[in-house]
This record gives structure tokens, sequence and C-alpha cells, in this order.
């Protein structure tokens, strides 16, 4: 297990430095021209070149990459021009935003996609088959940006059950103390019911539209994995031994359909944290991806980079981690390797 | 075994983790809610600030918000009652901030500061913090020196310590603008002492300090801030610099989607939103739930910029059709939702001695087309029309609007958007043919905004590259007919200037545009002001 992590982690270092590489050149690539947008409104060329040589932007570009480079290796990502902070901080500070919200919204669609998925391969062609089908095919294709702001809409603004869509906390509670980053357990953990109930309500939103929109991927997956596996001779050997439908489908079929299921949860939860950005925008998530989104509009190197040099850590560590499942999940997978 | 029973374990506390999570949690109910919620105003925009100091490097519009609530200026503006009931700052009537009095003489003006004034931590402020704090912003660079020049304030000798309380300010010629640019954002009061322990070599000014933190003496503290999410401000009740703020607490938060921005203060959750679509202020408007309050936006138009370096623009009779070809009334009615003022449908020969006023262009298609063929542009010709994404609620449909307009007199135009963070950049370059644009200048004078907008400076505001001697005498003979209190000439200048401007039409104003807030029917004391951003000061929650 151990040599297999350790093998795994030398495979992906060349990975992530390719990684920073080409992050630095493509930021520099693009079209934007951040001395003249930090400028301001009424910038002589003058005024911009000062700017410039001030962020260090007229330096030769290997220069420039000398320099990011070891400043990434003393963990400093620079600082974000746009909202004024050192990089790893926000960071720091937003990608548990992000993931709180993201791994809530994967556990309540896998909540409702995997149990939707099973009762529709087991009985194919039936009305919950369509049903899931429908379901799947509307959660995936309405933008999340028109979910997010349909469920504002009649939950908050017609209805009034969910709070304002103002982040993390309403305005009248403050953060509890940073533990994990995560409000719900960091809340618990100070046993602050009061804030736990806050966030929690402040989540059930964003997080709902996020699950919404995974539902297709999982359930689609469950759904033919799970066909292949109940077509199988162990099946029908199990179902022709009598044993009870709810113990040939759990116990026999959904273990060993699990595999393909546990990837594409890997693949939907790195995308989903990537790609929430929309959602976070609707429900003013201070997250990691509008974070970059916004860096990106100013052509705010600093963040850019740090955000892709992130997210490819965290790809690394979530392929990393399915593979370990995979060895858990399925004793021939560790065997194998 | 011991294979087997990880992965059972591992199944089974899975699925234990998953119905943990399930479980519902205590509802807890917090009393002195209500109590907080009376004193505290929550104000929703789209963008919070990036630095707190003006003077800093790329601020932003809403760090001027921040510097404004935060720091003391010598001198502020009275406020004024507009005819619509709506209240303005007043640009001709100067009050006490931190001076509480001055005198102003032909070369120079000296402020005799407040006896009791003091910054956040409790230091006396001195004329030497003011001193400082007006050589930082001619000396740092950028926009807080560009805007100090704007009124002749250059050169740190020009400001003199006399003694402890007392500053004097020497002009370096007379300049109309000198006064008024004292009262702007720029010209704050900074700790000195306080932000010099954190200056470096590299950084002179200690600009890293007041980047993030606060070295002022100003109405409001800044208690809490995460980037891009919140800022929360504490009143300081120490301030004397002026009667005493209602709103003991303002909670600043950051809704990026307009339509929760609307939703919010539709449910009576927000307090005040600022930077709503007109779409949202016009039908808001209408329903009647909330007030909004709408101002022009003084010395500020949105308009087609022509580039008179090249051709086809550099044929006044060319930009004479295109001026004859723009849909000014559907403009007003889809684009701006009728929320702004209009520019166009002057009398030719009323020219007054104002800015901005209307231009005697209509749509006048058939004037258009022969104004073409006399340029010798019967067959038209082909162009691009560039406008900034960062604003494209209005600049989108304007410019297909611009666009349909100028095919019916064979301008074919292709819509070229630029992202917001190359506008600038490309602007500079001055190479655009035709683009769509707006200008506001912070000091409300005509001659002010044709120096930036129309003198032969070529400043990045004339995004015409418009050239002309003429003009150039005009503006100039303005600017020292207004410095040496000349009224007769200064009319005749101004008068000048602009009718030139409408003949030539370099740029075609579209419309004067206007800032509108959206306030809860308990909120009162909103202002307007020249920044266009919110002054905490004035604001009352009954």
């Amino acid at each position: 297990m151990l040599s297999m992590t350790l093998k795994r982690l030398a495979i992906a270092l060349p990975s992530l430095v390719g990684v920073v590489i080409v992050t630095f050149v493509l930021t520099r690539a693009l079209p934007g021209d951040p001395a003249a947008y930090f400028a301001g409104p009424a910038a002589t060329k003058e005024a911009i070149e000062q700017i410039r040589s001030r962020l260090g932007l007229d330096r030769p570009l290997p220069l420039q990459f000398v320099r990011y480079v070891s400043d990434l290796a003393r963990g400093d990502l620079g600082v974000s021009l746009t909202t004024g902070q050192p990089v790893a901080a926000e960071i720091r500070t937003r990608l548990p935003a992000s993931a709180e919200l993201t791994l809530l919204g994967l556990i309540v669609s896998m909540s409702i996609a995997v149990p939707l998925g099973i009762l529709a391969a087991t009985t194919p062609g039936s009305f919950i088959d369509h049903a899931c089908r429908v379901l799947t095919t509307a959660g995936v294709s309405l933008p999340v940006f028109f979910t997010g702001l349909i469920l504002v809409y009649v939950f908050y603004y017609l209805l009034g059950w969910a709070p304002a869509p103002l982040g993390r906390l309403d305005i009248f509670f403050s953060a509890p103390p940073q533990v994990t980053g995560f409000y719900l357990i960091d809340s618990a953990i100070a046993g602050d019911g009061a804030v736990l109930l806050a966030s929690l309500k402040q989540l059930i939103l964003p997080a709902l539209t996020l699950a919404i929109f995974s539902l297709a991927p999982i359930a689609r997956m469950t759904r033919a994995s799970m066909l292949a596996v109940l077509a199988s001779d162990f099946v029908r050997t199990a179902q022709a031994s009598g044993l009870a439908p709810f113990t040939v489908i759990v116990t026999y079929a959904f273990r060993n359909a699990m595999l393909p299921v546990v990837t594409t949860l890997g693949m939907v939860f790195s995308f989903l944290l990537g790609a929430n950005v929309l959602v976070e925008k609707v429900f003013a998530w201070p997250g990691i991806g509008s974070y970059a989104v916004e860096a990106l509009i100013a052509s705010d190197f600093a963040p850019v980079q740090g955000f892709v040099l992130t997210m490819a850590i965290m790809y690394v560590a979530l392929n990393l981690l399915i593979d370990l499942l995979y060895g858990l999940i399925d004793p021939r997978v560790r065997l194998a390797a | 075994m011991n294979r087997k029973s990880s992965r059972r374990s591992f199944l089974k506390s899975t699925s234990a983790v998953a119905a943990a999570a399930a479980l519902p949690a205590p509802a807890v109910w917090s009393p002195a809610k209500a109590q907080a919620r009376q004193e505290t105003i929550l104000a929703v925009t789209e963008y919070g600030p990036n630095n707190f100091d003006i003077h800093g490097v790329g601020t932003n519009r809403p760090g001027y918000e921040v510097s404004w609530n935060c720091y003391d200026r010598l001198m502020s503006h009275a406020k004024k009652t507009l005819p619509d009931g709506s209240s303005s700052y007043d640009r001709d009537t100067f009050i006490p901030e931190l001076a509480e009095e001055w005198n102003l003489t032909d070369t120079s003006v000296t402020f005799k500061l407040r006896k009791d004034a003091r910054f956040h931590d409790g230091t006396a402020i001195t004329a030497r913090d003011v001193k400082w704090s007006f050589d930082r912003a001619v000396t740092v660079g950028g926009f807080p020196t560009f805007q100090m020049k704007a009124g002749s304030l250059e050169k740190p000798e020009q400001f003199v310590v006399v003694d402890d309380r007392t500053l004097r300010v020497d002009f370096i010629r007379k300049d109309n603008l000198t006064m008024p640019d004292l009262a702007v954002i720029v010209p704050a009061v900074y700790h000195s002492e306080l932000v010099k322990k954190s200056a470096t070599d590299k950084d002179p000014w200690g600009l890293e300090y007041t980047k993030t933190n606060i070295a002022g003496g100003g109405a409001y503290k800044v208690t809490r801030w995460q980037a891009g999410t919140e800022v929360v401000f504490e009143r300081n009740e120490d301030w004397k610099s002026g009667p005493l703020p209602k709103a003991k607490r303002i909670v600043w938060r950051q809704v990026p989607s307009a339509g929760n921005r609307r939703a919010l203060m539709e449910r009576g959750d927000a307090d005040i939103s600022f930077d709503l679509p007109n779409k949202d202020f016009a039908e808001l408007k209408q329903t009647g739930k909330v007030n909004v309050v709408t101002n022009l936006i003084g010395n500020g138009i949105g308009y087609i910029g022509m580039n008179c370096k090249n051709p086809p623009f550099n044929n006044v009779k060319v930009r004479q059709a295109v001026a004859y070809a723009i849909p000014y009334q559907k403009i007003m009615d889809a684009v701006l939702f009728g929320l702004a003022g209009p520019m166009y449908g002057g009398t030719r020969g009323h020219t007054q001695v104002a800015w901005p006023q209307p231009h005697p262009y209509t749509t006048d298609m058939a004037r258009a087309k022969a104004l073409m063929t006399e340029a010798g542009y019967a067959e038209g010709f082909e162009t691009t029309l560039s406008f900034d994404l960062g604003f494209a609620v209005v600049n989108e449909p304007l410019c297909v609007l611009v666009q349909e307009s100028l095919a019916q007199i064979g301008i074919k135009v292709t819509i070229n958007k630029v992202p917001g963070s190359n506008w600038r950049a490309e602007l500079l370059k001055k190479e655009m043919p035709l683009i769509s644009n707006f200008f506001s200048g912070w000091l409300d004078y005509p001659e002010y905004f044709f120096f930036w907008c129309y003198h032969g400076q070529n400043a990045v505001f004339n995004t015409m590259s418009y050239q002309d001697k003429d003009m150039d005498a005009l503006i100039d003979a303005a600017r020292k007919a207004a410095a040496e209190g000349d009224t007769a000439a200064y009319q005749t200048s101004v008068k000048g200037f602009v009718d030139k401007s409408f003949a030539e039409v370099p740029r075609i104003p579209l419309f004067q545009p206007t800032l509108s807030a959206a306030l809860q029917k308990n909120i009162s004391g909103y202002t307007y002001w020249f920044h266009r951003q919110l002054d905490y000061r004035s604001l009352v929650k009954a």
C-alpha cells in the first residue's frame, strides 16, 4: 500500500512541474494587460509603465519565472491584485468553502442517484427507469445558474423558507474558530448549535443545485454498471440458490458494481469543485471558483496560477485516493498492483 | 480475515457517516438579533474593495468608498436638496471637516485644524500629518498624483507646516480647481507616524500597510474584512470632524448576482443596493416596495467616439452623418429604460454655459445619407465598433442598435467586444475606429471635461485623438478666465468649445447616465456624491 502510494506520487511530480510551467506561460499569453488595468481609469502611458515596473512585469519572462518558482518553493503564491490579499491565504479560506459545498452536494446527489440507478437497473424499461432517465436528463441539461436562480426565486423570494443567499453565514453570525475550514464541522467542534444550524441553512440551496446537476453521471453510471453485473453468472447463481432479492442486489451485485461508480464520483467531485463557479456566483459563496474567474477577468496572474496549481494537486490527491479505495472495495485490484 | 474485515468495515463505516450526516441539527435562536439588526445597515453590491487606500496601486471604486468613510479630508461639501427632493453634495459650498477654518488668498490657502481631532488610535492629528499625506499623494505616482495635478497640486514644496495646527498650501498657478480638488477623496489625512513604521526602502510611503489597515481618523473603522465577501464597519465614537453618524454598524456584503441583490431588497433583507441594472431599478420604481433614488451623474457622458486620425472618420461629414444616424430615442427606451438624461435634440444656437447639455442632432436618416454622399461615401464602408465587456449590460444592446442603424446608411459595422482587462490598453493605443464608452469627471466643470476629452494634449480620455488648435485655445482660455474670475470671457469660451464640439462631433454624446440606489423605506439620508459611492455618515435607519 505504502509503496504504491509513493510510486503514484512520484508519477504525479512531472505533471505538477508541467502545470507550473504551462500556467505561467498561459497567464502571460492572455490578452489582458494587468498594468493598464490596475493603473486606473486616468492613467497615462508613463503611469502604466510605472505600475508595470512596480509589479515586476517589465522584467524578461525567464527572470519572472525564476522569481515565481523561488517564491513557490517558499510556499508563497504571490499577492492578488484584485483583492489585495496573499493568494495562499485566500485559497486557504476559500477552498474549504468550495469543498464543503461540493461535498455536501455530492452526498445529496449520491443519496438520490445511487438508489435511483439501482432501482432503474433492476427494473429496466419500467416507470422508475423512465423517471430516472427524465430526471437525470433534465438535471444535466439545466444550467446550474438557472437551477440556482429558480431555487432562490421559489424558496427564498416566493416562499421565504430559505435564508437570504448571502454566502456561508447570515450577517449576524460570525464564523466559528477555524479548524478544518468547514463551517459545519468547525461549529460542531466549537459546540455552537446556532452557527451550525445557520450554516447548514445557507448550504441547503446551493448544495441542492449542485446535486441536481451531478445526478446524471452518477445515476447513469450506477444503472449501467448494475445492468452489467446483474446479467453476470454469479448473480444468476445467487438467484438460483434462492437468496432474497435484496441480498442479491445489494450484497452481491451492488458491491461488484461499485468500482465504476467510485471512479465517476471522483471525476464528478473534482469537476464540480472547479465548475461550481456559477453556483458560487448565484449564492454569493466565497469559494475558489469565483475567485479564479474574477482574477482571470482582471488578468490578475497570481490567483489564476495559484488556483490551477491547487486544482492540479487536488486532482492528483483525489486520483490517489480513488486508487486506494479500489483496493478496499475490490481485493483483485490490490492483488494485481 | 484481515483483508476481508477491512473491506467490510470500510463499507460499513461509510454508510454510518452518511446516516450521521442526515441527522437534523437542533434549533437555537438568538434573542439579540433584532436589536443588532436595528443598529446595522446592510448594503449589498457586486464588488468589494481590493485596497483601503486610494493612494494604492490599482485601488478599485469600492476601495474609494472605504477611504471616503474611514479617512477625513480638510474640507468637505455641504449638501443641497435637488428639485426632485433627493439630496446631493453641493459643488459650490465647502464645509469644514478636519480644518475648522481656512483663509483663501490669491497665492495660497491656510487651513487651521480642529483642536480635538484624533486618529483612531487616539493620537492627535497635526499639520505634519496633513503635509505628509499631501506629499505622499503628489509623489506616489499613478491615480492620486494625477488627481492632485488636476487641481495644480504638484510639488511637496507647496505644502507648508506653519505650526502644529496650521498648514498652508501655496499655489503654483492660479487655478479654479485647486479648492475643489482639496475636497475629493485623494487628499485624505493619514497617521504619518503609524504608516512610517511600516515603510521600507522599497515602499517608502507604506502603501502595503494602508492597503489592509486604516491609518486615519474618519467616522468609521473597519472591524472585519474578508476580501470579495464582506467588509464590516463600526462607528468611530470619538469622531469630531462632523456630527456623529447615526448608523452604528455597516455591513457591506458582496452579492455577485444582480437578481439576488434585487430579491434581497424586495424581501427586505438588505437595506441598500447600489449597482443594479437599469431595468431592475425601473421595475423596482414601479412596484414601489422600496425607495429608488436616481441622480444624474455630474459631468458624465456615454458616447460614441470616432477616431479622427484615420479615414473615414477624419472626415467631419462622415462624423456628422453618423451623428444623424444614431437611434437616440431607442437607446434611451430599450437600453437605459429611461434612467438617463437625453443628450440629443438640443436647439441650434441656444448653447448654454453648462455641461453636459444636449447637442442639436436627432435621428434623421435622410440627412445622414446626404452627408455620406457629400463625403464621397455614397456606397458606404466597413468598420468596427468596440466596447468594454465589463459594461456589457448597457454597451451590448446599445452597440447592436447602433449597428442596425448605421447599416441603413451603408456603414457595415462589426462589433468587437473587448474584455475589461484589455479595454484600457486598447484605449491607450487609440486605434479603434469606433467605440462606445463612458467618461465622468469628479470635478464638475465644463472646462475640466473638455481639457481631458477634447484637448490636443491628447490625454487617454481624448479617445478620438481629436486635435484642433482653435479648440485648445478655447479650452485654455476658459481655464484662464475661470482662474481669474473673468465671467464674460469664461462664458464665451465655454459656449465656443461646446459649439465646436457639436459642429465637428469627434464624439457623439448619447446620454448622461444616472446613479440609482434602492433603499428600504426606513432608510433615509442617502446623498449623491461626485465619487458615486455611499457616504455612511448621513444614513439613518428608523
